[in-house]
C-alpha cells in the first residue's frame, strides 16, 4: 500500500482521475443548465477568496481555505445575479464584470501584503500535477499525498451530493419552473450546485491550476452531452471520458517533456472533438446523414 | 504626479493604456450589445498557444509573429465555437468554455514545451498571461496604434451595416447584407483588440477591457454612436488613471489596477446614470412610495371629517397609527409643511390630534375624482 501512495506515477494518475471525476460530476449539471461560464468566473474570482483567507489566517490549504473558496464562490454567483437583476446588464455581461474584478481585486491584495508566499498567481492558474506526491500527510498509518486526499474528500461529497440530490438536480436542470413549483428548491440547488464546484476548485487548483479544472467541468460533461439523452448516462460517460483524459495525457506529457495538467486537459479537446464529428446522432456526422435521409429524392 | 509624466516607460506605458482603452472601447461595445461578453473572455484565453506557436516560430519574442499567433489561434477558437454551436445540441456557454480551457491547456503545454526545449527563459512570454504593462516597448506602441486606427477605419467605412448587424441580424439578412461575414469581421477584430491588450493587462483581465468600458457608457447614453464613443473614452480613462496609480504607488501591478477602475465606473454608472441608475429608481420609488401615503392620509381625514360632519375634525394620531399600522408622524408633519393639515387640540389628557384645512379638503376631493377617474377609465 505504503508503495503505490510512494509511486509518483500512481499518486499522478490517482490525483488526475479524482479531478476529473469530481469536476464532470458537477459539469454535467452546469452544462445542463447552460451555467457553465459560471465554473470560468468562479475559478478566477477564486483567488480572491484565497488571498483573503490567507491574508486573515495564514491557511494556504486546509478546511479555512475550502470555506474561504465556497463563500468567494457563491459571492461571485451572488454578484453575478445581482448585477443581472438591475436588468441595465445582461447576464454574459455581468459575469464577465463580476469575476475579472475580484480576480483583479486579489492579484492587487497579493501584490502588496503577500509578495513572497506560495500561492502566487500563477500556481492558481496553472498548477503543477507532477509535483503532487512530493507534498504529503500521514493518515491512518500510511503517508499520503495531500492532492489525494483532498480531492477523494472532494470526489466523495460531490458523488454524496449528486446522488442525494438526483431528483432535485434532474428537473431543476430540465424543467426549472416545474422544480419550483413542486418545491424542490431550484435555487438552493443552483447555489449547491455552485458552492461545491468552488471548494473543488480549490481543492484542484494545487494539481492542475484553475483554467485546467474548467476543461475537466465542461469538456467531458458536452462531449457526454452529445452522446446520450439519459442523465444517468451522460454523467457516467463524462466521469468516464475525464478520467481516461487524464489516463492518456499523463504519458503524451512524458514523452513530449510537458505540463502534465495540460496535456490531461487538451486531451478532453480531442475527445469533444472526435464525438462532435463522430457522434451519431447529434454530431456532424449525423447532422449530414440525417439531412441525405430528409432530403428528398 | 507630473514627475511620472515626465518619465519615459511612463509615457509610453500611458500611450499603451489610451490606445488599448480606444481599440477595446470601440469593438467591445459591438460584443456587449451582440450578447457575446465572454467572446472576449474566450479570444483571450485562446491567444495563449497562438502566442506560443509565434514565439516558436520567430525563435525570440518577435511581437509581430507572437501577435499573429495569437490572432490565428483566437480567430480558431471563434470559429469553433460558432461551428459547435451551430452543427450541434452544444450551447453558447458550454462552446465558450470548452474552446476556453481547452485551447489555454495546449497553450500551457506549449508554454512548458517552450520552456522546456528552446533553452532560453520563455523570454516575457509570461508576461502575456498577467500582463506586463511596465515592458510596452516604444516599438510596440506603433503595432497598437496601427490596429487601433484600422480598427477605426473599419467601423467608420461599415458603420451602417455593423450597426444594423448588431440590432437586428435578421432585417438585415432580408436586405441582402452578408450577415455571417459581417459577424465574422467583428469576431475577428474583437479578437484583434484582445490580442493587442494581451500584454498590457493579461489574458484574465482583458476580459474586462472588453465589457467594462461600454457597459459603463451604455447606461449614460442609448444611441450607439454616442455609446461607442463614450465606451472609448471610458476605457482611455480607466488606461491612463490605472497607469497612473500604479506608477505612484510601489508594487502595484498595472492590469489589475486598470481593471479596478473600470469596474469602479461601471459600479458608478449602474448606480448613478441619469434615467437608468439604480439610485434613480430607488429614490423614484421612495418618492412614490411616499407621495401615495400622503394621499392616502388625506382621504382618509377628508372622509373622517364627513362622517362627522365637521370639516375641522380633529383625529388623534395613535388611531391613525393604528388604522395604517405604521407610524403615521412623519406623513403628517410633511403634510403639515405643504398646508394640508394642521395640528388640532381637543381634550387635554389626550393624545395629538390633526385636523385637515381647507387647502387639505380641496386636495382629497381632487384626489378623490382622480381615483373615480382611474376607476371609470379601468
Amino acid at each position: 500500500m505504503q508503495a503505490f501512495l510512494n509511486d509518483p506515477m500512481a499518486m499522478i494518475l490517482l490525483t488526475g482521475a479524482l479531478v476529473a471525476t469530481s469536476g464532470a460530476l458537477l459539469g454535467t449539471f452546469l452544462v445542463l443548465q447552460r451555467q457553465s461560464m459560471l465554473s470560468d468566473a468562479i475559478s478566477h474570482s477564486i483567488v480572491f477568496g484565497i488571498v483573503v483567507v490567507w491574508l486573515l489566517t495564514h491557511a494556504q490549504s486546509g478546511p479555512l481555505q475550502i470555506a474561504g473558496a465556497a463563500l468567494t464562490g457563491i459571492l461571485t454567483v451572488f454578484l453575478t445575479e445581482m448585477v443581472a437583476r438591475t436588468r441595465r446588464v445582461k447576464r454574459d455581461a455581468a459575469i464577465g464584470l463580476v469575476f475579472p474584478a475580484l480576480f483583479a481585486a486579489g492579484v492587487l491584495l497579493l501584490n502588496l501584503y503577500a509578495r513572497d508566499i506560495h500561492i502566487d498567481s500563477h500556481t492558481v492558474l496553472l498548477g503543477e500535477i507532477g509535483f503532487v506526491w512530493l507534498d504529503t500527510m500521514s493518515l491512518a498509518g500510511f503517508d499520503v499525498p495531500q492532492a489525494v486526499v483532498w480531492m477523494s474528500v472532494a470526489t466523495l461529497v460531490n458523488l454524496g451530493f449528486v446522488l442525494a440530490c438526483y431528483k432535485e438536480l434532474k428537473l431543476a436542470s430540465f424543467d426549472w419552473q416545474l422544480a419550483a413549483a413542486l418545491g424542490l428548491a431550484p435555487t438552493l440547488m443552483f447555489y449547491l450546485l455552485l458552492g461545491l464546484t468552488s471548494v473543488t476548485a480549490v481543492a484542484a487548483f494545487d494539481a492542475v491550476g484553475a483554467v485546467l479544472f474548467i476543461a475537466f467541468v465542461i469538456v467531458p460533461a458536452a462531449t457526454a452531452y452529445l452522446l446520450t439523452d439519459r442523465l444517468s448516462l451522460m454523467l457516467l460517460l463524462a466521469v468516464l471520458v475525464g478520467v481516461i483524459s487524464a489516463l492518456c495525457g499523463y504519458p503524451l506529457a512524458v514523452r513530449l517533456d510537458v505540463s502534465i495538467g495540460g496535456a490531461m486537459a487538451s486531451m478532453t479537446g480531442i475527445f469533444l472533438l472526435t464525438a462532435f464529428v463522430l457522434s451519431p446522432r447529434y454530431g456532424l456526422l449525423g447532422h449530414w446523414r440525417n439531412r441525405r435521409v430528409k432530403a428528398p429524392g | 504626479m507630473l514627475d511620472l509624466l515626465g518619465n519615459h516607460t511612463v509615457q509610453t506605458v500611458i500611450m499603451g493604456a489610451v490606445l488599448l482603452g480606444l481599440v477595446s472601447g470601440l469593438l467591445g461595445s459591438f460584443a456587449v450589445l451582440r450578447q457575446q461578453s465572454l467572446l472576449g473572455d474566450t479570444l483571450a484565453h485562446a491567444a495563449l498557444p497562438g502566442v506560443c506557436i509565434g514565439f516558436l516560430i520567430a525563435g525570440t519574442r518577435h511581437l509581430g509573429w507572437i501577435m499573429a499567433g495569437a490572432l490565428g489561434t483566437a480567430v480558431i477558437a471563434a470559429v469553433f465555437v460558432q461551428v459547435i454551436t451551430r452543427y450541434s445540441r452544444i450551447k453558447m456557454d458550454a462552446g465558450l468554455g470548452a474552446a476556453l480551457s481547452v485551447s489555454f491547456a495546449v497553450g500551457v503545454v506549449l508554454l512548458t514545451y517552450i520552456q522546456g526545449h528552446s533553452g532560453a527563459s520563455q523570454g516575457g512570454l509570461d508576461s502575456f498571461l498577467f500582463g506586463q504593462a511596465a515592458a510596452t516597448r516604444p516599438s510596440d506602441l506603433w503595432f497598437m496604434g496601427g490596429v487601433t486606427l484600422a480598427a477605426l477605419t473599419l467601423v467608420a467605412l461599415l458603420w451602417k451595416q455593423l450597426k444594423l448587424v448588431t440590432f437586428d441580424p435578421l432585417f438585415a439578412g432580408s436586405i441582402g447584407l452578408p450577415v455571417g461575414v459581417l459577424e465574422t469581421v467583428l469576431t475577428a477584430m474583437i479578437a484583434l483588440a484582445v490580442v493587442v491588450g494581451l500584454q498590457m493587462v493579461g489574458v484574465v483581465l482583458m476580459t474586462a477591457m472588453v465589457i467594462a468600458p461600454p457597459v459603463a457608457a451604455r447606461q449614460w447614453v442609448s444611441r450607439l454612436e454616442h455609446m461607442v464613443f463614450l465606451a472609448m473614452l471610458m476605457g482611455v480613462v480607466s488606461g491612463v488613471v490605472g497607469v497612473l496609480l500604479s506608477a505612484g504607488v510601489s508594487h502595484l501591478a498595472t492590469g489589475p489596477v486598470v481593471v479596478l477602475v473600470a469596474s469602479a465606473l461601471v459600479a458608478i454608472s449602474l448606480l448613478s446614470a441619469p434615467g437608468r441608475g439604480v439610485l434613480w429608481s430607488w429614490l423614484k420609488l421612495w418618492r412614490e412610495q411616499r407621495a401615495i401615503g400622503q394621499r392616502q392620509m388625506l382621504v382618509t381625514l377628508h372622509k373622517l371629517a364627513e362622517h362627522h360632519e365637521d370639516p375641522y375634525y380633529p383625529v388623534e394620531r395613535s388611531m391613525l397609527d393604528s388604522f395604517y399600522g405604521v407610524a403615521t408622524g412623519h406623513i403628517l408633519r410633511r403634510l403639515q409643511a405643504r398646508g394640508f393639515v394642521v395640528p388640532a387640540s381637543h381634550m387635554r389628557e389626550e393624545g395629538p390630534h390633526w385636523a385637515l384645512t381647507d387647502a387639505g379638503h380641496s386636495e382629497a376631493r381632487q384626489e378623490l375624482e382622480r381615483m373615480d377617474w382611474n376607476q371609470a377609465e379601468a
